[in-house]
Formats: C-alpha cells, structure tokens, sequence
C-alpha cells in the first residue's frame, strides 16, 4: 500500500510565559491508503498537537513547528503557502473534533456550514451544494435532511451534532480524515453509532483515518495499526494485533491494564501510577523512566532507539536491548497477555 | 414571534403611559411656577392660571392631559406665546435627530473597527494603543472633550467652526464628542467578544474547513461577536441623547436639548412634560428595537419555540 502520510521527525513547541513546552519531540508516523491508524496515550502526550500540525491549525504564536517534514502525497504541508493550505484543508485532509456541542457554529444553519466547503473547494454552486448537502446529511444518517438543512446547531442532539460534524468533513470527500477523540463527549450508545457510522463510511469512501483516543475498545474496533505516544514521542507502534497481544513498551502494558477488559471479565482498573513528564523541561532518556517500574540506569540517561520487531512493530524501550533483563510483561494487560 | 412582538408593543404602551403619569405628578412637586416674574400683578397671573387652565382640579387637569396625549395634543407652550409643544417639538427635533443619528453610527462603526482591530492583533502595539484610546473615550466626559475641541480646533487653530449648525462642517465638532464615548464603549466590548469568539471551537471548525481568514472572520467571528454588542447598544444610545442635552448647548446646536433645559429653568410644564414623554417614547421604542434584533440576530432566541428532535 502506498503511503499517504508521512510524518518524519516532527518537532512543535510552544512559546509560553513558562518557557519552551517541547510538545512535540521527533514524531515519525505514516498513515497508508484507506487505511485507519490509532493515535493512542494519556492527556497530554501530544496527540492533538500532531493532528493539528498536519492539519496546519498550530495557533502562532504560541506554537510552532520546530523541525521536521509532514508529506502528504510526496509534497510538504510545512513548506505550504497559507493560501495553499487552504486548499489542502477541508478538501484533502479534515478533521472531526472533540465537541460537537462546541465545534459548530451556533448562529449559521448546519447547511450553511456543510455548504462553506463545498463552494470553496468545488466550485458549486449556491443551489448545487445544497442538493449535496442533503445528500450528505442522508448519508450520515440524519432523518428528514431537507428539513434538517435549515436548522441551527441547537436544534440537533449531541450525536446528531456529531454527525453533521462528520457530514462537514467528508463534503469533499477528503483522502485522509483526522478524528480527535470523536465520541469522548458522548453518550455510550451514541458513541457506538457514531463509530459504526464511521467505520461504514470508511469501507464506503476509502478515506485514510487518524484516529486519536483514549479509549482502546474504539482501537480494537475500529484501526488496523496503532501508534502509541508518551511524552511527546511515539514509544511503540504496530499493527492491533501486535500492540494489544504481544506489546514490548512497559507504557503500553500500563495502558492495556488500565483498560476496561474487552471480554467481560470485569476487573480493577490499574492506573498508571505518577504523572507525565514536564514537556517545558522533557527528561533527556526515556520520558517513561520515573515511572517505569522495570526503569534502568541507562533509561534516565539515554533515550532508547527503535528496536524494529516485525516489518510493522517498532518498539523504543532499553528492554528490547539484547543486554536487558528479561522481563515479562504482567499478566494485568487487557487482552490475555503476550504469548 | 408576531404574538411576542404584539405583546411587546402593548407593554410598551401601558409603560409609556405610566411614565405620563409619573411625568404630571413631578410637574406638580417642581417649586416655583412659570409665572414668577416680578412684573406680573397678582391678577394678571389668575388670568394667565386660568388660560392655561392650571386651576382646574388635579384630576380634570390629569384627564386633560392624558386626553391630549391620545389626540396627539402636548398642550401649549408657557413661554413661546402659548404655541403647540407639538408644533415647538417639531421645528427643533430635526437637528438633535441628526446629531444622535450621526453620532450613533460614526461611534459604532468606529468602535466595531477599533475592537475587531485590536482583538485581531492581541497583545501587539496596535492593540495597546486603541485600548487606551478607548479607556480615554470612556473616562473622559463628552463636554470635557467638547470643550477642549471647541477651544483648540474651533477657536484656538480655526479648522471648524465653533458654533452653530449651518451645514456639515459644524456637524463635525458635537459628532466627534458624542461620538468618542459610544466608539470607546463598544471597542472594548467587542474587543472582549471577539477574543471570547476566536477562542471557540467552532472558529477551528471554520478554519478545518479550508476557508480564508477573511471569510472565517467575517463569517465566523464577527456575527457572532456582535449579538451580546448589541445589548449593549439601547443604554449606549440613551446615555449619548442624554449627551445631547449638554453638548447642544456647547455647540449652540437649536436642538431639542437645549429647548428642553430652556423649558425647565422656565418652568414650562408642557414643554417639559412634552419633551420628556418624547424622550421617553424614543427610549422605550430604541429598548424594544434592540430586543428585536437581539432575536432576528441569534437564532437561538428567535427560534426558542421551535423543540429539538
Ligand atoms: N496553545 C498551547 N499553548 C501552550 N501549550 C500547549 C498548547 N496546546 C498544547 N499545548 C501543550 O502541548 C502538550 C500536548 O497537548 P495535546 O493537546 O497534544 O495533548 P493530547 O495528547 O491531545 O491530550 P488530550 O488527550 O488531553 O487531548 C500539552 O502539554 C499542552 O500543555
Ligand atoms: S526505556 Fe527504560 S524506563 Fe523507558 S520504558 Fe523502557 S525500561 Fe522503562
Ligand atoms: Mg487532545
């Protein structure tokens, strides 16, 4: 498969009154064609500043991209013109936010907001856009859509809301779709349909997705591959399967036992002891090491490098060294444990 | 909403005639009396008493009174040889609406720019500067500023003329000063707003969208910052015709302010009584007007009948 995305070494900081928060710490990812790609981590790990950066919604000042290359098809966002961008957003790449009580405009139709894109990006018509509007309101599986296409925002429920957020995005039928924790703000059986309308309009559309979440059981549904982030810097990623049954990161083991077990079988739910790294003054070794409970001399000192375990596993922990300890990884995680 | 409107305008009216009420009652506390001069006679101010019917009772004085109002009759004037209020109200209104209206609008439109502006361009110079320009507006009273002008512009270096009304370049000078308060008010609120707006999500929505600056600002942001700067809009108003009274007589402007002060110190009750229900009628209807738009602007009250799904 070919590669869409292509993040290399990616580096965003904030100027702020505290000084230089390193959000961002050399970011390598890639998101293939049609495929969805899990963004995974704890509050604050930098996962939303990564979306944005793709996106080119890094607000300057405060932020700014330090260093690094994001490809998108072979060309560079970071090097775009803003005009240029502004036609990449919304149009090639878009985004579905946390919010949808928020992140709609309260005092334009849903139509009117559907439609924006549409007329800047294809050139409809003031009467053609709205035809597709409809379409597009039907095909997210909003009831009476004419209807519905005057309406204000506060006229629809939150998972409605959702879904004419969703209808925003896909107008242009975008190759890649950034959805930042697109459920955390509703209800459990709203977020089930949202998810199943996402995933069906992924088989529908073939669009790429970035999903970010905390939620795993929404991984497990919905990514082929995940990228775990910590700190600022993405410490394992693989494919589901590899991260969920056999993952090598103690961070990732922290996450998975934290997790509410997907087959049944409730259990305590572990969190992670202590608190993320201070990005304004980020630890030079592994960011996980006050908190590792396997931590070693080493990590402190050094961050680890990628240890490449299958052609789509990639894990940066000192364990992985052939000079480690063995360690097993505790029998708490999710699903079963590693074999 | 035409029921809310119709019901809006019937309280209107019965406020409207309380404040008619209340108006004939203070007529009666204010000392003194019209016909103070010391060269009247006793009886000559019986005869002018019962002219003007002021030793009729109370009551058929009020029933009069309140009459006319229905007929659209104010009474006559005390002073002006006993001419309609109606007819004196008319020949003076014009200038004083002139100068609300232009000021009203050169202060707003101004204002708007100078909080968008700044809101904008946060915490750089540009912004610093109209803040301060607008903390000045605001702390410094309208006849201050129009003295100071009068002195240095009018008299002092001779760009405007000083006084008087006689054609748009004596419009400049009152403008400016009831202009500068309304300006420095609504910079700052709509600063406020606009900063509030940008930091909204559905401003990344817009921009995640693809669509320019300019358009998300427009569009986006100021719509939507303007809806609470419109609330503040009826007071600003009310406070500027109250500006008027004052500033009129700075710039001898013949307007209605300075008739209506003219009329207190005369204690000519019909002009005084005719004069503040105009201003009153002017206050209620801009208080309604406001609320109005306040609806047509934001959906979210002018459909609040309408359920959700
Ligand atoms: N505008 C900003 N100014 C200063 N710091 C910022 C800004 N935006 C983000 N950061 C910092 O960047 C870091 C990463 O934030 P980010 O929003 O990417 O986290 P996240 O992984 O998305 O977390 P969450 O799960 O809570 O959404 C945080 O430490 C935050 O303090
Ligand atoms: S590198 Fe060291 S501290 Fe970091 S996760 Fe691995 S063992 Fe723990
Ligand atoms: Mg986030």
């Amino acid at each position: 498969m070919d590669k869409l995305l292509e993040i290399k070494d990616l580096h965003v900081s904030f100027d702020t009154y505290g000084g230089e928060v390193k959000a961002v710490r050399g970011v390598n990812l890639d998101v293939k064609k049609g495929e969805t790609l899990a963004i995974v981590g704890e509050s604050g790990s930098g996962k939303s500043v990564t979306s944005k950066a793709v996106m080119g919604l890094i607000p300057n000042p405060p932020g700014r991209i330090k260093q690094g290359e994001i490809l998108f098809n072979g060309k560079d966002l970071t090097k775009l013109s803003d005009r240029k961008m502004q036609g990449v957003r919304g149009k090639d790449i878009s985004m579905i936010f946390q919010d949808p009580m928020t992140s709609l405009n309260p005092t334009m139709t849903v139509g009117k907001q559907i439609m924006e894109g549409l007329i800047k990006h294809q050139k409809l018509s003031r009467s053609e856009a709205r035809e597709r509007t409809v379409k597009l309101l039907d095909l997210v599986g909003i009831p009476n859509p004419d209807k519905r296409v005057k309406q204000y925002p506060h006229q629809f429920s939150g998972g409605m809301r959702q879904r004419v957020v969703i209808a925003i995005a896909l107008a242009c039928n975008p190759m890649l779709l950034i959805a930042d924790e697109p459920t955390t703000a509703l209800d459990v059986t709203i977020q089930a349909q949202i998810l199943d309308l996402m995933r069906d309009l992924q088989k529908q559309m073939s669009t790429s997705i970035i999903l970010i979440t905390h939620d795993l059981g929404v991984v497990a549904n919905l990514a082929h591959r995940v990228a775990v982030m910590y700190g600022g810097k993405i410490i394992e990623t693989g494919t589901v399967d590899e991260v969920f049954y056999k993952p090598k990161h103690p961070y990732t083991w922290g996450l998975l036992s934290s997790m509410p077990k997907l087959h049944g079988k409730s259990e305590e739910l572990l969190a992670i002891p202590g608190s993320p790294p201070d990005l304004s003054n980020p630890p030079k070794g592994c960011p996980f090491a006050p908190r590792c409970p396997h931590a070693m001399q080493v990590c402190i000192e050094h961050m680890p490098d990628y240890t490449e375990l299958t052609d789509t596993q990639k894990s940066a922990c000192w364990l992985l060294d052939e000079r480690a300890p063995k360690v097993e990884p505790p029998e708490t995680i999710g699903v079963g444990g590693s074999k | 909403m035409v029921r809310y409107i119709i019901g809006r305008i019937g309280y209107l009216i019965v406020t409207f005639f309380i404040i008619a009420a209340l108006t004939f009652m203070l007529m009666q506390l204010l000392p003194g009396s019209p016909f103070n001069s010391e060269k009247l006679t006793n009886e000559q101010i019986e005869i002018l008493k019962d002219q003007y019917h002021l030793n009729d009772p109370i009551a058929k004085q009020f029933i009069n009174y309140i009459g006319g109002i229905f007929k659209g009759d104010l009474g006559v004037s005390f002073t002006y040889d006993g001419r309609p209020v109606t007819k004196l109200i008319s020949e003076r209104i014009g200038p004083s609406a002139v100068l609300g209206i232009e000021s009203t609008i050169v202060g707003t439109i101004l204002g708007l720019l100078l909080g968008i502006i700044a809101a904008l361009r946060r915490n750089t110079y540009i912004d610093y500067i109209s803040m301060i320009v607008a903390v000045l507006g605001i702390s410094i009273p309208s006849f201050v500023f129009a003295g100071l002008l009068q002195y240095f512009v009018g008299v002092k270096w001779a760009l405007l003329p000083v006084a008087f009304w006689e054609g748009p370049l004596y419009h400049v000078m009152p403008v400016i000063s009831l202009a500068v308060g309304v300006m420095a008010t609504i910079a700052r609120f709509m600063r406020t707003e606009m900063l509030e707006v940008l930091g909204q999500d559905y401003m990344t929505t817009a921009k995640a969208k693809g669509l320019s600056s300019v358009t998300v600002v427009f569009k986006h942001a100021i719509r939507n910052a303007l809806i609470p700067v419109i609330t503040i809009l009826g007071p600003l108003v009310i406070g500027l015709v109250t500006g008027t009274l004052v500033i009129e007589h700075i710039f001898a402007v013949p307007g209605l302010g300075d008739q209506f002060v003219d009329s207190i110190s005369k204690r000519d009750y019909p002009m005084i009584m005719g004069t503040t229900l105009l201003y009153s009628a002017l206050f209620l209807i801009i208080i309604l007007v406001v609320d109005l738009l306040y609806g047509i602007i934001d959906p979210r009250i002018r459909l609040a009948s309408g359920g959700k799904d």
